[in-house]
């Protein structure tokens, strides 16, 4: 047991530790800005400014009663949110969120700030994201009702629309940065051209961003892409028939997929943990900040904009986002062969 | 011992997939079968595959298939058969799924008993993303644009199959 393994296991326990944070944090920051921007107060009751509102809603999930439907498959419908939950858990573990530190000099040699290395980094996100489609079709149908059928059938066809358009988004970057390690494509946007502009791939793919939070937006079935768990249309989509612990952990799957979809975002496009006056080893102040940008950008998008209609949602998702990711593609690989020539 | 562990799970899983009443978790069982390639593949050293081999088969593929189970609302398998007649005897579907597997028991039999000429496997050369890239798209371009025909072909053709009578 070498102190760097066992700062990586504490790592790794961290990491966990703060994800389910991350959900709660997300809950109030979700309801308390939903409130600002319809200009009135959310929550404020229970503790300061209505902080503690999560403890309050988690203690309440958690003495809910857990019902199940006689005609549901028991087991189907067991394994649905885990596997929601299991996923959104795993396609963090190989993003990174900071450069090697050694801790301030107690574990002798560089602890990586990433649960894995792995040197297809990227790929890996992308096959959890594809597997959590799963935890969705599964709920819908095992819970042996209308409204779940169609919202879990629904949302499983938008994410599995919407993959393409994201992959072809990470493509344009692996082009540029000639790896699909997040690590190294992260290493590739430090520095800065004329002294202040940084060398985001933001700045390379503007178009490839947007492809790739739009398509983030509806993989992870938020507003405006939130047809399928509509409280208006569809009583509540894939996820009608779970109450208390099951449902709190679909929740918690999707405000992950935000996380990790932000904090992907923030690898590829923001240049990760490198920014301005601060040393390296404390970049994971700035990955923090830009993850919470990019989460606030998703807060606000669904307070603001109206929801698309499915149809409407599947054409877009095909016919507008793929031929321009495609194109995209096109476009980068020609830049990259021209520019490098 | 990973390489037992993940060849036991996905050959149970497999014989498992057969032998489920309910199609769904038939569909389930063939996505962990996958699941367990993906990790043999991972030993091989061969990462981009197993990763591919997710994202693609257990996680695109298996997705339609586990759509249409659901959709059809498949029925659970009813066993009506005179259980004391041997299989082989049996007529119809159930002799040709016996000859089969009796067929397949004796060439897993002749495969395991050979001997493995264990040629020199090359191994980081060929499996690397740029390796693979490279090949795909110099060696092996014909194929590869055969194939995204073949794609083609199959889309087009659900298209039109997909679409009502009598609408443009």
């Amino acid at each position: 047991m070498t102190p760097l393994l066992v700062a990586q296991i504490v790592l790794t326990l961290f990491v966990f530790f703060m994800l389910l944070n991350s959900a709660a944090i997300m809950v109030y920051v979700e309801r308390k800005v939903a409130a600002l921007l319809q200009q009135r107060l959310g929550p404020y009751l229970v503790g300061p400014k209505g902080l503690l509102q999560p403890l309050a809603d988690v203690i309440k999930l958690m003495f809910k009663e857990e019902l199940r439907p006689k005609a549901a498959d028991a087991f189907l419908f067991a394994l649905a949110p885990i596997i929601s939950a299991t996923c959104a858990f795993a396609a963090f573990s190989v993003v990174p969120f900071g450069a090697d530190t050694t801790l301030f000099g107690w574990i002798p040699a560089a602890l990586r700030l990433q649960v894995a290395e792995v040197n297809v980094a990227i790929l890996v996100v992308f096959a959890i994201a594809s597997m959590s489609v799963y935890g969705i079709v599964l709920a819908g149908w095992s819970s042996n009702s209308k409204y779940s059928l169609l919202g879990g059938l629904r949302s499983s066809a938008q994410m599995i629309s919407y993959e393409l358009s994201y992959g072809l988004a990470l493509a344009g970057v692996l082009v540029i940065g000639n790896s699909l390690s997040l690590r190294e494509l992260v290493d590739g946007q430090a520095g800065t051209w004329f002294g202040f502009v940084p060398r985001w791939y933001l700045f390379l793919q503007p178009v490839g961003f947007l492809i790739y939070m739009i398509a983030g937006i509806a993989e992870t079935n938020r507003a405006p892409f939130d047809f399928p768990e509509a409280e208006q249309e569809l009583v509540a989509g894939y996820h009608t028939e779970y109450s208390s612990m099951s449902f709190a952990m679909f929740f918690l799957a999707e405000y992950i997929n935000m996380v990790t979809v932000s904090a992907v975002a923030t690898d590829l496009f923001l240049g990760g943990w490198h920014g301005p006056f601060l040393p390296e080893s404390l970049g994971w102040i700035w990955f923090l900040l830009k993850v919470s940008a990019i989460l606030f950008f998703y807060v606000w998008m669904r307070w603001t904009l109206p929801r698309y209609r499915y149809d409407q949602l599947m054409a877009f998702g095909w016919k507008v986002l793929l031929p321009l990711a495609v194109v995209n593609l096109l476009v980068t690989a020609a830049g990259v062969l021209y520019f490098s020539a | 011992m990973l390489f037992y562990v993940f060849g036991a799970i996905a050959i149970v899983t497999s014989l498992l997939v057969i032998g489920q009443r309910n199609p769904v978790y038939s569909v389930l069982l063939l996505i962990a079968s996958f699941g367990a390639l993906s990790g043999l593949y991972v030993l091989l050293d061969a990462p981009f595959a197993a990763v591919i081999q997710i994202i693609v088969y257990a996680g695109a593929i298996m997705v339609l298939f586990l759509f249409v189970v659901m959709l059809l609302n498949a029925p659970h398998e009813d066993t009506e058969y005179d259980e004391r007649v041997h299989p082989l005897l049996r007529p119809g579907p159930m002799r040709f799924g016996a000859a089969l597997a009796v067929a397949l028991i004796v060439e897993l039999g002749w495969a395991l008993t050979r001997r493995a000429d264990a040629g020199a496997f090359p191994s980081a050369s060929v499996s690397s993303v740029d390796a693979i890239g490279r090949s795909l798209f110099t060696d092996y371009a014909f194929q590869f644009e055969v194939t995204s025909i073949l794609i083609l072909v199959a889309m087009v053709g659900a298209v039109v199959l997909a679409r009502r009578e009598g609408q443009g």
